[in-house]
């Protein structure tokens, strides 16, 4: 195992790591999904024909998403620095890295929302209003909890994107996996450490989705399960 | 040829024709619709009064504007015409609260459930109270004698996925039989049934119509449902009311040619088209006239063809026929040619209408060429 090679320096190292890209990657998932969600309803419930079309503020919240969508996340760190400094206090560091992350997968998040709670049938909207529900009760218990599986799904693609974009963190000094793996393993030329940071990323990978699944499965009453009541 | 006479309302309604105007449950005045001005009116000037304890069935061919009606009278679609009023007040006025007040004294079920899959059965039922700001053990409560009502108290747990479609509907029920409602809408509600199951589902909605006094306004393609529930019955066609009346009236004596091609598939009041063909508008030589005999109540059990026989020696030869029951009440169309009646004609005519039949003579056939393809005479 690449961790017998590994000296006991470099071993805390990698912790440390593993702990500030856990740090970065959790806060930027909590805020996103708090940011995302309500950003993903608006943008389906306000499209034309929905259940409160408001065509015109559609058109600048798409385009105001796909614009920060569309920045690559390195320009976008850069680009956002004044702003991250207000957020965070800082523009450097662990906390101050959470922003830009937060602001690249917030969109991504809120896109993956969107797609899913837009494929709620009209039918169910329609049974909603016909019981006299307001909007709001149907974004609530309609609209959420019928996209739910398909929410948890693009939250697991939004989270392996986050682990991802959270490597570049780096580069505004917010350490982390990725960051370790290009000082060490690139820089020093010490490839067991790339290997090692290589291998705690994919695991990690591999368990989000993992999780991921379980829990979209979990939500998931479209399908019938194997236990049936008895009648 | 003969006018028909009027028949009173054949099952006992809720409410006789003398009640006050307050009485009735749904008032649509007016109505008019239209989507885009190229396509023209879906609903042109439609009113249409649906009185208390009503099974009002609506029918109609695709496109007729059937579902864009019934949609107005909650206004999930809002009309660009008219008004429409339940239980004496007016829908159309309302907007934002008061029409979501309203709303919870309209049930309406659909063609296909629309019931909730990330729900219970207990849940989707819960839904209408929870909306309505119930709290929660004042739910809990309500809940099990719905479920109850529509047999589906073994159900509670079970999530619409692991029901059948006969299960779906009737939490689509409980659903929208939760808040009490005065009315209840149904587009097609056992469209994407099986026979039995819908037979089940419409046995269940005469139950709730009958124990809660519940109006019900029934869209439907199936004669059968038609015949079996609904106590009156208007018929749309190109978005404009073409016919309305007490079901039996309707089948028995349909005056649109809609309502007549609709019903053919259950009363026989249109000949097969070969058939229909060889008829002739006149009579010419050697031809004999082709009478189309309407049976209602206990004519329908006389042996009127061996009567003409008899009293007459003319020589029926029946070219299409069926009896079916309306309610309890017989109802049957037969039309025969009436071979070698000539003269007698009239006579034949007024015999038939002393026995209680309603007979015209719709057309003529020529002798030979009916009997050829139809057999012996009888
Ligand atoms: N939201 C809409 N926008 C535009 N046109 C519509 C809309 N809803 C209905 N229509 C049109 O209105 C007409 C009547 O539709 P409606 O659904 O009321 O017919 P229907 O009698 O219920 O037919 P079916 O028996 O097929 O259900 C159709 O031509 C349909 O295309
Ligand atoms: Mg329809």
């Amino acid at each position: 195992m690449p961790f017998d090679l590994l000296s006991p320096a470099v071993t805390a190292l990698l912790f440390e790591s593993l702990k500030q890209t856990a740090y970065m990657v959790s806060i930027a998932a909590l805020v996103s999904t708090a940011l995302g969600l309500p950003l993903g309803v608006l943008l389906v419930v306000t499209s034309p024909g929905h259940i409160l079309p408001l065509p015109i503020f559609n058109r600048i919240l798409g385009t105001a998403v796909n614009l920060v969508r569309s920045t690559p996340f390195i320009i976008l760190m850069v680009a956002i620095i004044p702003f991250t400094r207000v957020i965070a206090g800082s523009s450097v560091g662990t906390s101050a890295a959470v922003v830009p992350l937060t602001v690249a997968i917030t969109p991504l998040f809120a896109r993956l929302a969107e797609t899913a709670m837009r494929e709620v049938d009209r039918g169910l909207i329609e049974a909603a209003e016909a019981i006299g529900a307001s909007p709001l009760q149907i974004i609530v218990r309609v609209i959420i909890p019928e996209a739910l599986p398909s929410i948890v799904a693009g939250q697991t693609v939004a989270l392996v994107s986050l682990i991802g974009y959270s490597a570049m963190a780096g580069t505004v000094g917010g350490g982390g996996l990725g960051d370790l793996g290009v000082r060490f393993g690139y820089q020093r030329f010490m490839p067991e450490v790339m290997l090692a940071v290589v291998i705690v990323l994919v695991a990690i990978v591999q368990s989000v989705q993992l999780l991921g699944d379980a829990a979209a499965r979990a939500v998931n009453h479209r399908i019938a399960r194997g236990k049936r009541s008895t009648s | 040829m003969n006018a028909v006479p009027p028949i009173s309302d054949f099952r006992a309604s809720a409410i006789g024709d003398d009640d006050p105007a307050g009485a009735a449950a749904v008032r649509i005045d007016g109505l008019s619709k239209t989507f885009s001005k190229a396509a023209g009116p879906v609903l042109d000037d439609v009113s249409l009064t649906i009185r208390r304890g009503e099974i009002h069935g609506i029918i109609g061919r695709s496109g007729a504007g059937k579902s864009t009606l019934v949609r107005c009278i909650n206004l999930l679609e809002r009309p660009s015409a008219g008004r429409v009023f339940v239980s004496g007040r007016e829908i159309t006025s309302l907007r934002g609260r008061a029409l979501r007040t309203a709303r919870r004294d309209i049930g309406m079920i659909f063609q296909h459930f629309n019931v909730l899959s990330s729900k219970t059965v207990a849940g989707n039922v819960a839904l209408p109270f929870k909306v309505a700001g119930l709290p929660r053990a004042e739910i809990a409560r309500r809940i099990p004698p719905l479920l109850e009502l529509v047999g589906l108290a073994h159900k509670a747990d079970a999530y619409p996925s692991e029901l059948s479609g006969g299960q779906k509907q009737r939490v689509g029920i409980a659903r929208a039989l939760a808040l009490d409602p005065s009315v209840l809408l149904c587009d097609e509600a056992t469209s994407a049934l099986d026979p039995e199951t819908t037979e089940q589902i419409l046995a269940l909605l005469r139950d709730i119509n009958r124990q809660l006094g519940l109006t019900i306004v029934l869209i439907t393609h199936e004669m059968q449902v038609l015949r079996d529930i609904a106590t009156r019955v208007a018929v749309l066609d190109h978005g404009r009311l073409v016919e309305e009346g007490a079901t039996f009236d309707v089948l028995a004596f349909p005056k649109s040619a809609v309502a007549r091609s609709f019903l053919s598939g259950l009363v026989a009041h249109e000949l097969p088209p070969p058939v229909a063909a060889r008829l002739l508008p006149e009579p010419v030589a050697d031809s004999d006239p082709v009478l189309r005999i309407v049976f209602t109540g206990d004519a329908a059990h006389d042996p009127i063809v061996a009567d003409l026989v008899s009293h007459f020696q003319i020589v029926p030869n029946i070219l299409h026929g069926r009896i079916d029951y309306v309610g309890d009440r017989p109802l049957g169309v037969l039309t025969l040619v009436a071979g070698d009646a000539g003269k007698r004609l009239p006579a034949v005519l007024s015999r038939l209408a002393s026995f209680g039949l309603f007979v015209e003579v719709i057309g003529h056939a020529v002798r030979s060429a009916v009997t050829r393809r139809h057999g012996a005479a009888v």
